[in-house]
Parts: structure tokens; C-alpha cells; sequence
């Protein structure tokens, strides 16, 4: 990029609400008493199944929809209220990428990137300049007079992205991004919005369904459920931590630990009269996520631990380790107080005889 | 057949072509914004104003309703007021050009609708106004689309531009009516049934080249 003013923007969702008109009468309600604020420079994820309400609130940022009720300000830009010129103003601040891309399919990558910038009036000597850069920053110099037809999804993603960037604005929207590409490509296109956030200092809503894309670039997650928010915070603390079904649903399909089949078909929920082992959650997290715990506890208490399920992983920059145990079910209280003690969770799941 | 035949032939074929360029280069002009704001006037669209576009189209579809033969007739005193004279080919361009602007608004409008609405939401987002959309969304998106509907429009002229001998037009479909049905002389209508096909044929190719030439998407059937 040549000149970025660099200063990215917060967002802000004050009790926000949106119903729509049901054909033939009456409201439906998408979202309800929405408070949400995205810091600044921050990448934040606001997750959710379909028609949780996600996507609503994304198309509230650049006044796509408008709120029913509530606020919505964009650095100190209420966007709800906002008409016409002023309203295309705030648009060129916020750029959006998309799922099926929505290039124009008559222009070549260079005129796909030019279209926001010669939509801003900008002159067609400083366009050539600035998406010839945008090219280059998006890895697709080769490909600046191929037609989108010519290229993958990922370079399709690519271009979106440049074309996001063009009038450098202070917030990018992701809607879905990544989610019409393969694994492979989702990463590469994930750590390029990684290093835009990193490199340009602006701020990324994104919204998917999938944990792992928040995992991977996140650092503020937001779980939405039924058009209201039920969980929010940084996304450390609520992969480590879930509170509600919804997340904890979220979070099985990427951490990797659900109970192995034989044991999930012949777990019970009472601790048996004699002998039988004890299923528990070992959380690890912060400085203790690579300590050798179970090694330690086994050295120090004498207690055998059977590992059933488990992954260490990084969020954000921090590790976080997730195993699922069986040990003998009568030294259980002893075992989890060490580990707690060591600074780690521990949750039980049941028991097996 | 005689010079003086082959004479006529030219001039009539010249005479065609110049009602039908004109009228497809005026019916262009008024039918293009005609069908663009057709199609963003819907419910829901860019610029919905149901209201407008339900009278809009009811007056196009009227005009479509007239068989052209009894527009030619029917508009004889408009026609006077802006050529100046209701006889003659110059005249009969009048009443193609008014056949011709609701058939290219329908072709436009419909082209129109085919862009797919998620580049007119990338454009919005943007902070494109409704007219920047326009130019420079739409029209380059549904350019093929309009290409070929453009063909369609010129062959159908082609075809209306054989009726306006009724008028004086003059034009291929008038001599063959006047030689070769009146004056018994079947050699004439072969000729200009010949000349009326390869004309047909070579709009048609090149229509088809120029669609092609402007669609960058994936050809159909190669999966994307």
C-alpha cells in the first residue's frame, strides 16, 4: 500500500434489533438486543449456524440492512441514520469480501480492483498505480489481466480481498470468506487477512460457521444463537472456558476430543460402588499447556492416567491443550485436586465400570 | 434479368439497411434506459418503484400488442409530425423505430435481471451510487445477454422493414411485393428471398461472434 492513514475503527452494536416483514403480515425477528463492541484493530468472529442472525449483523455495518431498533456506530458514525453521499462515505471506509466472491465477470482482475476506486472518483492515473500495488500485495501479478473465470477460488478470494482493500479502509467485512474453498486454500486466505490485519492495522469482522476459522485468525469471538449473542469474549478465554451448549457444540468439531465410541455407548453418570474408572476433562492452558502434567502426577501421586481423546493446540498465539482421561476412579479426587492446583481444569464426564 | 432490375435490387437493399440501422440505432437509444429501468424499478430492486414499473409496462406491452402492420397505419399522423412526411423510407423508420424500443427494453430488461444479485450488493457496499451501478455493473455484466438480444432486434426489423411498403417505405420486401408478386415476375422475389436470408445470416453470425467475443464467463457446461 502506498499511504494508509492506519487509524482502524471500532465497531459498536448498541441493543441492536432487526425484524423483517413476513410475507403476508406480521414481523420476524432476526436479531434482538444485539450489544456487541469490536475493539479496534482487532480480528473478531462472530460465529453461528445458519439464520442465527450473523449475517444481518454483519450487513448492519456497512448499511446493507438497518437496524429496527438500537445503534450501530462505525468508528463515531452512526450508520442506521446515515443516507446517501454520507452513507457511501462510511461504505468506502468499510470494505467487504464474500463467499462466491461477486467479481464482475466481465472485467480482469486489475478491473475488478479499480472498480471501488474509480466508483470513489479517483483518477485513473493514481487507479493504475494503487491496483498494481493491491496486485502485488494479494500475490496475483501474473494473473492482473485474467479474466475471474480463469482463476481459482482462491485467487477468486484473492482478488475480493485486494478489491476490499482498494479504498483502504479502516474495516474489513468478511462474510463467509472462506467458506466455498478447500482447507488448503481457507489457510492461505486466512493468513493473508492475518497479515492485512497485522500489516494495515485495520479491524476484521468476519462471520462463519466454522470454529476452526475463528481458532485460526480470531482474537475476539462472539457465538450467536437465535439472533442473540450468547457468549462473547476473546477467543482464548472461550475456547478454554465455554460457557453455553451453543459454543461447547461449536467447539467439539475442532478441538478433537469427543469420547471414543466405546466408552461414550457404556458411560455412566454415578461413580460405581467399587473398582470402575473415572472419565475426566483435563483443560490446559497458559504457561502450563505444555507441562508435562500427567507424567508429573503419575511420578509424584503414583495415579495412572489412560489417555482416551486429546490435541494441543494454538489459539491465537497461546496454547491450549484439551484431554480427555480415564484414571482409577477412586483416587479421582485426589488426582483432579493436584491438577488443579497445578493450574489446570478439570471437568467429570461419568464414569465406566 | 435486366441492369435496370439488378438496379433496383442494390437500391432496395440499400434502402433496408438504412431503416433498419436507423431504427435498431434510435430503438437502442430509447430502449436501453427503458429496460434497464424496467428491470431495477421492481419491487425489492435498486430503484423500486413498483408503481411506475407496473405503467410502464403495461404501455410496453401495448405497443407490443399492435401487429406492426396496423401500428405503420395507425401512427400515419405522428409519423407526419416528426419526419414531415408519412411517405417514404425515411418516414417508415417512425414506425420501426416505435416497434422496435419496447422489443429492446424487454430484451434489455431481462438481461438485466439475469446479473447476479450478490455483484449488485458488492457494488452497494462500495458506497456505489444507484447510477455507478448501472454503468458500471450492469451494463458490462449483461453486455452478452443484450448482444444477442440486439440480433434478435435487428432480424425482427429486417423482417417488419418488408411491411412498410404499405407506406411508401420502399426497402427488399416492397420490390418483391411490386415485381415479383404484382408484375408476375417470381425470378425478382427469389432474389430478394435470397438477399433477405444471407442478410439474416450474417446479423446472426455477427451477433453471435460479438456476444462471444464480449462473455468472459466459463463457457456452460465446464463446471465452476
Amino acid at each position: 500500500m502506498t499511504s494508509h492513514d492506519g487509524q482502524a475503527a471500532s465497531i459498536i452494536f448498541d441493543t441492536v434489533g432487526k425484524s423483517f416483514a413476513k410475507p403476508g403480515g406480521g414481523t420476524v425477528s432476526a436479531i434482538s438486543d444485539v450489544s456487541l463492541t469490536v475493539e479496534a484493530g482487532t480480528i473478531t468472529g462472530i460465529i453461528g449456524r445458519s439464520g442465527a442472525g450473523k449475517s444481518t449483523m454483519l450487513r448492519m455495518v456497512n448499511g446493507l440492512e438497518r437496524p429496527t431498533s438500537g445503534k450501530v456506530l462505525v468508528g463515531d458514525q452512526d450508520v442506521g441514520t446515515a443516507r446517501g453521499a454520507k452513507l457511501r462515505a462510511i461504505r468506502r471506509d468499510v470494505g467487504m469480501i464474500f463467499q462466491h466472491f461477486n467479481l464482475l465477470s466481465s472485467g480482469t482482475v486489475s478491473e475488478n480492483i479499480a472498480l471501488p476506486l474509480e466508483i470513489a472518483g479517483i483518477g485513473s492515473a493514481e487507479i493504475k498505480t494503487r491496483v498494481a500495488d493491491l496486485v502485488d500485495r494479494v500475490g496475483l501479478t501474473a494473473q492482473a489481466d485474467r479474466y475471474p473465470s480463469e482463476l481459482s477460488g482462491g485467487q477468486k478470494q484473492r482478488v475480493g480481498i485486494a478489491r476490499a482493500l482498494a479504498t483502504e479502509p479502516k474495516i474489513l467485512l468478511s462474510d463467509e470468506a472462506t467458506s466455498a474453498l478447500d482447507p488448503e486454500t481457507t489457510q492461505t486466505v486466512l493468513s493473508l487477512l492475518k497479515d492485512i490485519n497485522r500489516d494495515l492495522g485495520l479491524t476484521i469482522l468476519l462471520i462463519t460457521h466454522e470454529m476452526a476459522v475463528v481458532r485460526d485468525i480470531a482474537s475476539h469471538v462472539a457465538v450467536i444463537e437465535g439472533g442473540q449473542i450468547v457468549e462473547a469474549g476473546t477467543t482464548y478465554d472461550v475456547f478454554t472456558a465455554p460457557q453455553h451448549p451453543t459454543t461447547r457444540s461449536f467447539l467439539s468439531g475442532v478441538t478433537g476430543v469427543t469420547l471414543p465410541a466405546f466408552i461414550r455407548d457404556k458411560i455412566i453418570a454415578e461413580r460405581p460402588a467399587s473398582g470402575g474408572e473415572e472419565v475426566v476433562r483435563v483443560t490446559f492452558s497458559g504457561k502450563h499447556a505444555t507441562d508435562p502434567m500427567l507424567a508429573l502426577l503419575t511420578r509424584d501421586l503414583g495415579i495412572e492416567v489412560n489417555i482416551l481423546a486429546g490435541a494441543v493446540e494454538e489459539i491465537g498465539t497461546q496454547p491450549f491443550g484439551n484431554l480427555l482421561v480415564s484414571l482409577d476412579a477412586a483416587k479421582g479426587d485426589e488426582a483432579r485436586t493436584y491438577l488443579e492446583r497445578h493450574g489446570l481444569l478439570t471437568e467429570v464426564l461419568g464414569y465406566v465400570g | 434479368m435486366s441492369a435496370n432490375l439488378i438496379n433496383l435490387l442494390i437500391e432496395a437493399t440499400g434502402q433496408t439497411l438504412y431503416m433498419v440501422a436507423i431504427s435498431t440505432l434510435l430503438g437502442t437509444l430509447f430502449g436501453l434506459p427503458l429496460g434497464v429501468f424496467l428491470a431495477i424499478s421492481q419491487r425489492g430492486e435498486l430503484l423500486s418503484s413498483p408503481w411506475v414499473n407496473k405503467v410502464l409496462g403495461l404501455v410496453v406491452n401495448a405497443t407490443r400488442s399492435v401487429p406492426f402492420i396496423i401500428l405503420v397505419v395507425a401512427i400515419i399522423p405522428f409519423t407526419r409530425a416528426i419526419a414531415g412526411t408519412s411517405i417514404g423510407t425515411t418516414a417508415a423508420i417512425v414506425p420501426l423505430t416505435i416497434a422496435a424500443v419496447p422489443f429492446i427494453a424487454r430484451l434489455v430488461e431481462n438481461a438485466i435481471r439475469e446479473v447476479d444479485g450478490g455483484l449488485i450488493e458488492a457494488a452497494r457496499a462500495m458506497g456505489a451510487t444507484p447510477f455507478q451501478i448501472i454503468r458500471k455493473v450492469l451494463i458490462p455484466e449483461a453486455l452478452p445477454a443484450i448482444t444477442l438480444g440486439l440480433t434478435l432486434a435487428v432480424v425482427s426489423l429486417i423482417g417488419y422493414s418488408a411491411m412498410v411498403g404499405a407506406v411508401g417505405g420502399e426497402g427488399l420486401g416492397d420490390l418483391g411485393i411490386r415485381y415479383g408478386y404484382q408484375r408476375f415476375m417470381p425470378d425478382v422475389m427469389a432474389v430478394v428471398v435470397v438477399i433477405l436470408i444471407v442478410l439474416v445470416q450474417l446479423v446472426q453470425s455477427i451477433g453471435e461472434w460479438i456476444a462471444a467475443r464480449v462473455d468472459k464467463r466459463a463457457p456452460k457446461g465446464r463446471g465452476q
